[in-house]
């Protein structure tokens, strides 16, 4: 019963997004299982199938969302919800002005904001691991983590200045058919601070807690896969208020087993 | 006399006591004593780029010390054409010297500017708490975050980032120095220097030009292809060497930010009078090199007697000529004939240049780099290479060392015969020649350069400093080379 109103309900709010956005292209990763950086083999973790947007939200999507619902327009929103730099670029509450451009990435907004959108598109933020497997394919194989060139992309990346302004797309198409995953903004995801890399990352090593092991890294799955150390210390410095210049976000969504 | 000597050994037993306690209390107090010095009155404290200090405490009392330090990701350029994305400290490598007084409360800000990618934070060597201060001080982009500690111990200590991947973050630069000054100050002393060691790993070698990306394996293996002072290579050479005058007494804060090798740290030329050993109490005197580990420093104060260029290295010494580790003290005023008679040039130190010597090699070069595209960047690419390589012997201008190195500049053996030249270049020479006239003796090593780079390098030479303005192309030097 629970799962059949669950499944209509799905229906119902996916029927919806056509009147609220206009970029709703998504696609279909299908789940596996994988052992996460943090993790050792007895740690592996086992994904359902999930769909998740092929771009990031754009600057231009997060003005329709915010024309809908002008709570959230930077004005108006709770402070709760949102630090001082929310949408600081913007020129005002409906306008991202000249500096910006439509088909960048939306950034400068916290986490409740990027997951209310989410939800106001019948969708959620993907969880750490959904978006951690989605993002270690490149452009021919799922699991590209053991390949130099797809590290030295995403590392190529992080030295590169001012990406966040560059239009969705970009970047290259992986396995899946998404998009922008490395190289435009970093994302938020739902559990975003699960994984904790604690402000003295050093001391990430204890066994009992199941922290991510920083640095010193005696319990991370591949010791050289220093780019995605970068990505879990960069979650682990936010906090939901924040908003953060090269912070952006896209929505997943269940699939419902049918 | 029976009677009396058990109580003589007991008055002993009793002094003793007693000296054994005081000192432990001596101590105790010592450490109470910081931690109780009064710190009320607010001041900003003064941060400096290197090679500059700010300022000494003197006699100033303990205060609540605001430090403002900015987190900056941001490209620069480690040597001659080679770019790096640097991670920094107040915008510089290593970052901003802090300079406090035993006691002070400092009130520390670090702000980590928006438009960076990474969340960093701050470890204080001279901080005693968790971490030095990281665990309080970790901070997303695009914020701020406000801790305080009090200066317990003075010393000399490092600073560095300590976010994962910590040696990634500490490899791009993030490093620095914070002087922590005992109640009475420091002695005085004419000039203060504030010099760090670091080595970069790149995934070019030396020299290689463009963007270079860290390179992580190289870092894990150790295999260092910069090391400097001051964050790149020549950054206290040439026009911005440090400088004293004849009978100053000169102090240097030396910091080894790593994060792999160890210094040997030396002045070529001067004995250390006074090493505060790695930054510490213990004074040790009359030292040649003194070692500074990774994460440690020390203070070395000498006196300049006679003029002329003391020349600072890494005394491992292939880093110094190789790798970039070397800077120069230029010391002015009068000579002094009885101290050093002063015939012999400071330039012959360096013989061999920064490129990688080795004996004649006849076959032909691999290829893999960036051919110049018009003769303005032959020029361009020539300069770079005669900077890497030519410059220690034929100097900047060109115009050699007296006695030792024959000039380029309106040479005529040079312009006489470019074949011969690109020969030079490629095979090395030894023997007399006759150069404007003068008579050389001495050795050229063959070099280790590819057709292009020759090619780019004579033409430079030749399109410089009053030469015949030829051009040399990669065919030329590949004809001489198949000879």
């Amino acid at each position: 019963m629970h799962s059949i109103l669950k499944n209509v309900f799905v229906l119902v709010s996916f029927a919806a997004i056509h009147t609220i956005t206009a970029q709703d292209d998504m696609v279909h990763i299908k789940g596996g299982t994988y052992t996460p950086l943090y993790g050792v083999d007895s740690t592996a973790v086992t994904i359902d199938d999930f769909s998740m947007d092929v771009y990031p939200v754009t600057n231009a999507d997060y003005l329709e969302f915010l024309r809908k619902f002008p709570a959230w327009q930077k004005s108006k929103i709770i402070p709760l919800f949102a630090d001082g730099s929310y949408l600081a670029d913007w020129e005002n509450d409906l306008s991202y002005g000249n500096q910006l451009s439509a088909d960048a990435p939306v950034t400068n907004v916290s986490w409740f904001a990027a997951k209310k959108y989410c939800e106001c598109q019948g969708k959620r933020l993907p969880t750490i691991d959904e978006w951690e497997f989605a993002a270690m394919a490149d452009e021919k194989t799922a699991d590209a983590r053991k390949k130099e060139t797809y590290n030295q992309k995403i590392l190529d990346w992080y030295e590169a200045p001012k990406t966040f302004n560059n239009e969705i797309g970009s970047t290259f198409k992986n396995y899946w058919g998404i998009y922008d995953l490395h190289g435009l903004v970093w994302e938020w995801t739902m559990d975003f601070n699960s994984v904790l890399i604690s402000g003295e990352s050093r001391k990430d090593v204890d066994k009992d807690s199941n922290l991510f092991c920083g640095s010193a890294a005696v319990g991370a799955s591949d010791l050289m896969n220093y780019a995605a150390f970068m990505r879990y210390a960069f979650r682990g410095s936010m906090k939901a208020k924040y908003s953060v210049k090269n912070l952006g976000f896209r929505c997943a969504m269940d699939v419902p087993k049918i | 006399m029976k009677v009396n000597q058990p109580q003589s050994a007991v008055l002993l037993l009793v002094t003793a006591f007693v000296l054994l306690f005081s000192s432990c209390n001596n101590d105790e107090n010592k450490e109470i004593a910081s931690a109780d010095i009064p710190a009320t009155v607010e001041m900003k404290a003064i941060l400096t780029s290197p090679p500059h200090v700010p300022p000494p405490t003197g006699k100033r009392k303990a205060k609540k010390l605001i430090v403002d330090m900015e987190i900056l990701e941001q490209e620069g350029e480690m040597t001659n054409g080679v770019k790096y994305m640097y991670w920094t400290f107040g915008g510089t490598v290593p970052g901003s010297f802090i300079r406090t007084k035993i006691g002070d409360e400092v009130e520390f800000h670090l702000k980590n500017h928006p438009d960076n990618k990474l969340p960093h934070n701050i470890d204080l060597h001279a901080v005693t708490g968790p971490g030095g201060g990281a665990e309080s001080s970790f901070v997303a982009p695009g914020r701020e975050k406000v801790f305080s500690f009090k200066t317990l111990n003075p010393g000399l200590y490092v600073y560095h980032c300590a976010t994962a991947p910590v040696g990634m973050h500490i490899a791009n630069g993030m490093y620095g120095l914070i002087l922590v000054e005992p109640e009475e100050g420091l002695p005085d002393v004419d000039k203060e220097y504030y010099v760090m060691q670091g080595d970069f790993y790149t995934k070019g070698n030396y020299g290689d030009r463009g963007l270079q990306p860290f390179d992580m394996q190289k870092a894990v293996d150790e295999d260092a292809d910069y090391v400097v002072f001051n964050g790149k290579v020549g950054a206290m050479t040439g026009d911005n060497a440090i400088t004293a005058n004849v009978g100053e007494t000169v102090r240097l804060y030396v910091g080894n930010g790593g994060p792999n090798l160890v210094s040997s740290f030396h002045v070529i030329g001067e004995i250390f009078d006074k090493v505060r050993v790695e930054g510490g109490d213990m004074v040790n005197e009359n030292i040649q090199t003194t070692l500074i580990p990774a994460g440690g420093a020390a203070i070395v104060e000498f006196k300049v007697d006679v003029p002329g260029s003391l020349i600072l290295v890494d005394h491992s010494i292939f880093r110094a000529f190789n790798k970039g580790a070397l800077a120069m003290l230029n010391v002015s005023g009068e000579e002094n004939k009885t101290i050093y008679s002063g015939e012999i040039e400071e330039g012959i130190y360096l013989p061999e240049g920064g490129g990688i010597q080795q004996m004649p090699l006849r076959d032909g070069m691999e290829g893999g780099e960036i051919p110049a595209k018009s003769m303005a960047e032959k020029m361009e690419f020539g300069k770079q290479t005669y900077m890497q390589t030519c410059f220690a012997c034929h100097q900047a201008e060109g115009q050699g060392i007296p006695n030792a190195f024959p000039p380029l500049a309106e040479s005529d053996y040079l312009n006489a015969d470019v074949n011969r030249s690109i020969d030079i270049v490629l095979h090395g020479l030894t023997g007399e020649i006759t150069v404007n006239g003068e008579k050389y003796n001495s050795i050229m090593t063959a070099q280790t350069l590819s057709d292009e780079e020759v090619a780019n390098v004579l033409t430079y030479v030749y399109n410089s400093w009053g030469n015949s303005k030829k051009e040399v192309t990669p065919a030329m030097v590949k004809s001489v080379r198949a000879k």
